[in-house]
């Protein structure tokens, strides 16, 4: 599964997502839509890697916009095996430094704790989106795979501050990531609702990732908090819309896949996104288009914005007592081949671990199989945490 | 009893804003022309990575726009997502502002012959235009040049009554903008939807709503109007046809309005939220800056006519048709005295249109035409009254000014030759007028005078005919 769309050279540092564009080699975002797409300008995060002088690997392959568990459902490579998600794979393999990887729907966070590598979904804002084949613009952001806390922190340290590029850029330039700050007295809460819904095998990763802190000094304690269901259900409304939207560029006029048979305007684009969109996408589609529609836009997508607001509000509260949130990252510690007709229901209910992040854009850092939520910009101690746990490993 | 209608007309006027760069990227903006597709980027033609960034100009002349329409001026602005597929849109969604435009609650003072009325504005809001298709043969191109062209969208309350203050209301506008460097305004740059509905006079409830859409000159928005409203009430009161509300577009060949196809009408834009634009807060900073900003080009225009000695009432004819305007301008710039030429326009020329049913606004001369005329009669080389046969001859048939002189023999200094003829021919002919003359009565001068005028028709130069009349009889 760990296999390329693209190789710009084998010896480089870093591996880079197929939903990250990179002049001039082929952007296909796992889908048959965009078969031939060659983009004209690289993305400001590889652009600001490649200027510190790091070498680019290749693209790797990814599910159709990344809307999959974690890869499984790319047009250009079929399901087999275990799924693991074709960067973090090369990253485990150790055969690039680190990866970059577009967080939309914790698809690289799933295949980070899958592969056993870490990877850092930062703080919405702190990472230039320009040039990612964007689909759920207010929650997906770029982030790193890296096999521990300071691969991570060196990749961050390049690819993030402001790009005027990007609307959503913030313009604080200095983000100063940490990955050794003193954790011994820190605060951190494994949410029950969450831990139980997990199978044993995880249940046990979060257990020893405690334990890792405990003995670092950090005081862990067990928390009920019941809007992570409701943050999901959100997020997948807006999630859904804005990928409804933005892959409605893609029709067959301009670049990309158009069917070879139309008698109109209305079959070319019926014809072409019939047969360039996988089921998954189509669903999606579906379903966020039916979220916008004008008679369920108030009580969908409008009370979804709502409840962001108030989920945003209460997760402040929350972390004004802790310092961070353990939660599992996926409910089992591998995922078997299953049919992409299921797959809309079992990645909505499987985000549950990590649409919150995404819909309220906090920073979340999976490490060890687990994941850690933090408040906004505390990506450090997030890091720092890990890091404890990490060293002890050693 | 003959039952009386209202007209009732609503306006939603699109008009492109005069920006060095389009709305969202860096492409060059306004009246972004030259070939197909050379003046387009990965944003503006819907390729995946690239991000809007709001262009600030865009703002600030909507904003402008907005001070100048009376508006309130949104502390909050955002952006909103409009779906729909078409070819030209390469997104498949048009960024525009749904739920927090930039102005709100404005108002236009409009002078008519039926007197003076407010037409008040509901809103104002930024928006990217559409690219265009381009049919050849029986293929189809797309042409990206012109795609996210920033627009301000001007929403009227339905407020006007008649056409006449349509087209009033759109010419202050252009005036407006034009002298305020907010838009150009020219042709295709301002396009108007038209809300309209019929009801009898006197009546509080509104009657069937048409809109018709997208029309670019002012003159097919006139013709729709009157269109509109005459089927509206051949409908109400012949019962011709059932109204429906809906969407229509209007012929410019037939000069009549038709139903656009369901499909186009009820779709649902599925509007929501921009999220890749943050929303724009304008504070009192930005505002006093774009305020102190704002030209003063209106009242400076006022006061050159004032010091030319153009009346008041002249004045305010030529701001609210910018036409006019800038028709003298034009003619002033070309050496023409501005009082005098003030008076060509608004009366000699404004007379003309009047017999033919038109209006000032309709008026359509090239100021050289305009300027040629004038010389010709400051010259001497016409008359006044040959100036007006000539101009008229212009207006109404589209004449060369200088050729139409020549062919009708209105140049009174080419022709010596023709009057030296008459005044022989009349001194032949009046021997005893000149007997008279010859016996010293002054007064017989003035009949032969006359005499050469009838025979003239009062083509040529009185002037000349005086002098070269004194010259023949001094020679005796």
């Amino acid at each position: 599964m760990s296999e390329y769309v693209v190789e710009i050279n084998g010896k480089g540092d870093i591996a880079v997502d197929d939903m990250i564009l990179v002049k001039d080699v082929e952007a296909k975002a796992g889908s048959r839509m965009l078969e031939g797409f060659k983009p004209l300008f690289t993305a400001e995060a590889v652009k600001r890697l490649e200027e510190k002088g790091y070498v680019i690997s290749g693209k790797t392959n990814v599910g159709e916009f990344c809307l999959d568990l974690v890869g499984e459902f790319s047009y250009y490579s079929p399901a087999e095996g275990a799924l693991k998600g074709a960067a973090a794979s090369l990253v485990a393999e150790k055969k690039v430094k680190a990866a970059l990887g577009v967080d939309m729907n914790g698809t690289p966070r799933r295949a980070a704790a899958l592969s056993g590598v870490d990877f850092l979904k930062p703080t919405y804002g702190t990472v230039s989106r320009y040039g990612i084949i964007s689909c759920a613009a207010s929650g997906e952001q770029v982030g790193v795979y890296a096999g521990d806390v300071n691969g991570i922190k060196e990749v961050m340290d390049i690819i993030s501050g402001h790009d005027e590029k990007d609307g959503t850029s913030l313009k604080d330039d200095t983000y100063d990531y940490s990955t050794d700050a003193d954790v011994k007295g820190k605060k951190i809460a494994i949410v029950k609702e969450l831990f139980e819904i997990a199978d044993d095998e995880t249940k046990s990763k979060v257990a020893a990732f405690a334990e890792k802190l405990k003995a670092a000094g950090v005081i862990v304690e067990e928390i009920s908090c019941d809007f992570f269901e409701n943050a999901n259900t959100a997020w997948q409304i807006l999630m859904t819309a804005e990928t409804c939207n933005n892959v409605s560029r893609y029709d067959g006029v301009k670049y990309g896949h158009r069917a070879s048979e139309y008698k109109n305007i209305d079959e070319l684009y019926v014809n072409s996104r019939t047969e360039g969109f996988n089921f998954l996408t189509k669903a999606v589609i579906l379903y966020g288009s039916d979220m916008l529609s004008k008679n369920r836009y108030e009580e969908c997508y409008g009370k979804a914005l709502k409840v962001r607001r108030v989920i945003s509000e209460r997760f402040e509260e929350l972390m004004k007592d802790y310092d961070a949130i353990l939660t599992p990252v996926c409910s089992k510690s591998s995922y078997e081949a299953y049919d992409i007709k299921e797959a809309f229901e079992k990645v909505f209910k499987e985000s549950i671990f990590t649409a919150t992040a995404n819909l309220i854009g906090v920073p979340a850092l999976v490490s060890g199989g687990v994941q850690l939520m933090g408040k906004a910009f505390g990506e450090s101690t997030l890091l720092s945490l890990a890091g404890s746990t990490e060293k002890e490993g050693k | 009893m003959i039952m009386k209608y209202e007209v009732v007309i609503g306006l939603e006027t699109h008009v492109e804003l005069n920006t060095k760069s389009k709305i969202f990227c860096s492409c060059g903006g306004h009246s972004a022309a030259g070939d197909p597709n050379t003046c387009v980027c990965p944003a503006c033609s819907g390729m995946p990575g690239m991000l809007p960034v709001t262009n600030k100009k865009v703002v600030e002349l909507a904003v402008m726009a907005g001070l100048l329409l009376n508006c309130e001026i949104s502390k909050y602005t955002t952006f909103d997502k409009k779906n729909y597929y078409y070819p030209d849109l390469p997104c498949a969604y048009q960024i525009t502002q749904l739920n927090h435009p930039i102005c709100t609650n404005g108002c236009v003072p409009i002078k008519t012959s039926e007197g003076e009325r407010e037409i008040h504005i509901k809103q104002i809001h930024m928006e990217e235009d559409a690219g265009k298709l381009v049919h050849i043969g029986k293929f189809t191109n797309v042409d990206f040049n012109r795609t996210s062209v920033p627009l301000i969208e001007i929403v009227s309350q339905p407020d006007f009554r008649s056409a006449e203050e349509v087209l009033v209301y759109l010419n202050k506008l252009k005036s407006m903008f034009r002298a305020s460097g907010i838009s150009e305004c020219e042709e295709g740059a301002m396009r108007c939807d038209v809300n309209i509905s019929v009801r009898p006079e006197g009546s509080e409830e509104l009657g069937v709503r048409s809109e018709i859409k997208n029309m670019a000159s002012f003159e097919a928005i006139e013709r729709a109007i009157r269109y509109e409203a005459q089927r509206h009430i051949d409908a109400i009161e012949f019962e011709t046809e059932e109204l429906v509300q809906e969407t229509r577009r209007f012929d410019d060949a037939t000069g009549k309005t038709f139903a656009m196809r369901d499909k186009e009408t009820e779709a649902d834009y599925r509007y929501f939220p921009d999220a890749n634009l943050m929303p724009i807060i304008i504070d009192d900073e930005w505002l006093n800056e774009i305020k102190a900003n704002m030209p003063k080009a209106i009242d400076e225009k006022e006061e050159m006519y004032r010091e030319a000695g153009i009346s008041e009432k002249e004045i305010e004819m030529l701001i609210s048709n910018h036409n006019v305007s800038v028709l003298l301008d034009e003619a002033v710039s070309k050496g023409c005295d501005a009082k005098n030429t003030a008076a060509w326009i608004l009366t000699d020329c404004a007379g003309i249109l009047r017999k033919n049913g038109k209006l000032l606004s309709d008026l359509e001369i090239s100021s050289d035409d305009l300027v040629s005329i004038i010389e010709m009669v400051d010259s001497g080389d016409v008359n006044r009254q040959s100036g007006r046969k000539i101009l008229t001859a212009v207006l109404e048939e589209g004449v060369d000014p200088v050729a139409y002189c020549k062919e009708n023999g209105l140049d009174s200094k080419a022709d010596e030759s023709v009057i030296e003829g008459v005044i022989g021919k009349v001194l032949a002919e009046n021997t005893r007028a000149l007997e008279d003359f010859k016996g010293g009565k002054e007064k017989a001068k003035q009949a032969l005078f006359g005499a050469c005028m009838r025979e003239l028709k009062g083509t040529a130069n009185t002037d000349v005919i005086r002098e070269l009349l004194d010259k023949k009889l001094e020679n005796l």
